[in-house]
């Protein structure tokens, strides 16, 4: 016997979701189910105002309820140094880390020929037209130090234009807690050339 | 072939998919078990010890575990980390086109270590020289030989006549060159030029190492890239996608080749 329709519609949705196999989305449905209809409410409401109350930053391309954003919008931020990510994710990432006052660029995604995403997919054409406008002495390169962010990083290296900007690259090395002999030898060769006198 | 419960095998990483909270499933090339799909729990995380032995276009030894559905990697070290085609993006996708066709054409758990040994000394090739176009129509070449599409460079493959330096076509469905008299029967047959025809001859005869000698013009190299595409999309009934990103690097305003 399968459940009821409004049941059955409510696993499906749910196991659309990622990480949720039929069995969760099952266990999650009956679970809203028996919630008070306030919760319920209060979580079809948030799902509504994710989709309705959110746009992109014309500026810096994050996911944020007001045009420019607050990072965009402050007064305290450094509006010289951009820091160019790869997720809106990143950049709450690199928040936590309270260490960075500059402004941020969100590309929306990486390069990568298997999967056919190139240049015109990400945002790097907001990108080039928000260097023009603005005055910027400093970018920084926070792709993730892997096949695909290392590739975007080295286009977007050629791509800006060399106008006395500077570009920099986050350091890749060895993580805090890590451990040498289990390096790889691309990682080992970046932590020594980017070794610091102290 | 049935594995051990936990086994060690030399592989080449083509592809990585992300998977749940901190796990990849990679695509692997090995010598002996040929393409496998395999997962590896946690290396996503910065500590994780596997996640940099395990980049694309990495060649690894591993130890991987039998899995209920996929192996599971236990250990990885890196043998050669290829890094000079990660130091420029062309090289970068000349490599990932590469590793896309193997992955394309390759099915799963079929040995053919001939491919295996090709994929490497390619990633060599590319790492060293200037002319990855020349080295890519030779993986191209090479690879398709393996595979059993060897196309057909000396007889027509219709009548079966000695070629001779005339207009001749190439038939992606034919598998070869057609003679100016059997041009007709394969109507979207494009034409090849004698050069080009000499040229996949010498590709494909002599070893790899020694077509690293040969200089090909602009022209020419872009109609030997041009007939094997056609020839590889005929086969695999789809896009190479990295060759849309290629196209699209070339055509950019920013032409990245490297010179060096």
């Amino acid at each position: 016997m399968s459940a009821a329709e409004p049941i059955s519609r409510l696993i499906e949705a749910l196991g659309k979701l990622p990480g949720i196999g039929p069995k969760s989305a099952a266990r999650l449905a009956y679970y809203l189910l028996r919630a008070s209809e306030a919760e319920a409410r209060a979580l079809a409401e948030a799902i509504i105002t994710v989709k309705e109350n959110t746009i992109l930053c014309s500026q810096c391309q994050n996911i944020s309820d007001c045009d420019p954003c607050a990072i965009c919008n402050s007064q305290e931020r450094d509006t010289g140094i951009i820091c160019i990510v790869e997720e809106p994710l990143d950049i709450l990432a690199l928040e936590r880390s309270g260490q960075y006052k500059g402004q941020y660029h969100v590309l929306h995604g990486v390069l990568s020929p298997m999967d056919g995403i190139g240049p015109e997919d990400l945002k790097i054409k907001e990108l080039v037209e928000r260097l023009k406008v603005s005055s910027v002495n400093e970018i920084i390169l926070a792709t993730n130090p892997n096949l695909e962010g290392e590739a975007t990083a080295m286009y977007l290296q050629r791509l800006i234009p060399p106008s006395g900007i500077k570009i920099t690259r986050l350091a890749r090395g060895l993580p805090m807690g890590g451990d040498l002999e289990y390096a790889d030898e691309v990682t080992l060769a970046r932590a020594l050339e980017g070794r610091q006198e102290v | 072939m049935t594995r051990p419960r936990v086994y060690k095998t030399e592989a080449i990483v083509l592809k990585r998919m992300v998977q749940g909270e901190a796990d990849s499933i990679f695509t692997l090339y090995t010598p002996n078990l040929g393409k496998i799909r395999v997962v590896a729990r946690g290396v996503r995380k910065p500590k994780s010890k596997l996640g940099g032995h395990l980049e694309p276009l990495t060649c690894s030894a591993l130890v991987l575990a039998k899995g209920q559905n996929l192996d599971i990697i236990t250990q990885a070290q890196t043998i050669e980390p290829f890094l000079p085609l990660r130091n420029d993006l062309w090289r970068t996708g000349c490599s990932l086109y590469a590793a896309e066709l193997v992955d394309q054409f390759c099915a799963e758990q079929v040995e053919n270590y001939h491919i295996y040994k090709l994929l490497h000394s390619t990633f060599l090739w590319l790492c060293e020289a200037p002319a990855a176009e020349l080295v890519l129509r030779t993986f191209d070449l090479h690879l398709l030989s393996y595979l059993g599409y060897r196309p057909e460079f000396y007889q027509c493959v219709n009548c079966r006549a000695k070629l001779e330096p005339k207009r001749n076509l190439f038939s992606a469905s034919g598998g070869g060159v057609l003679c100016p008299a059997c041009g007709q029967t394969d109507l979207v047959a494009q034409p090849i030029s004698t050069d080009a025809i000499k040229v996949m001859r010498f590709l494909l005869n002599q070893e790899r190492s020694s077509s690293r000698r040969l200089r090909m013009s602009q022209e020419l190299s872009w109609e030997l890239e041009q007939l094997l595409r056609v020839y590889i999309r005929y086969l695999l009934e789809r896009e190479v996608k990295s060759v849309e990103f290629l196209d699209r690097l070339r055509s950019s305003s920013y032409f990245l080749r490297s010179t060096t």
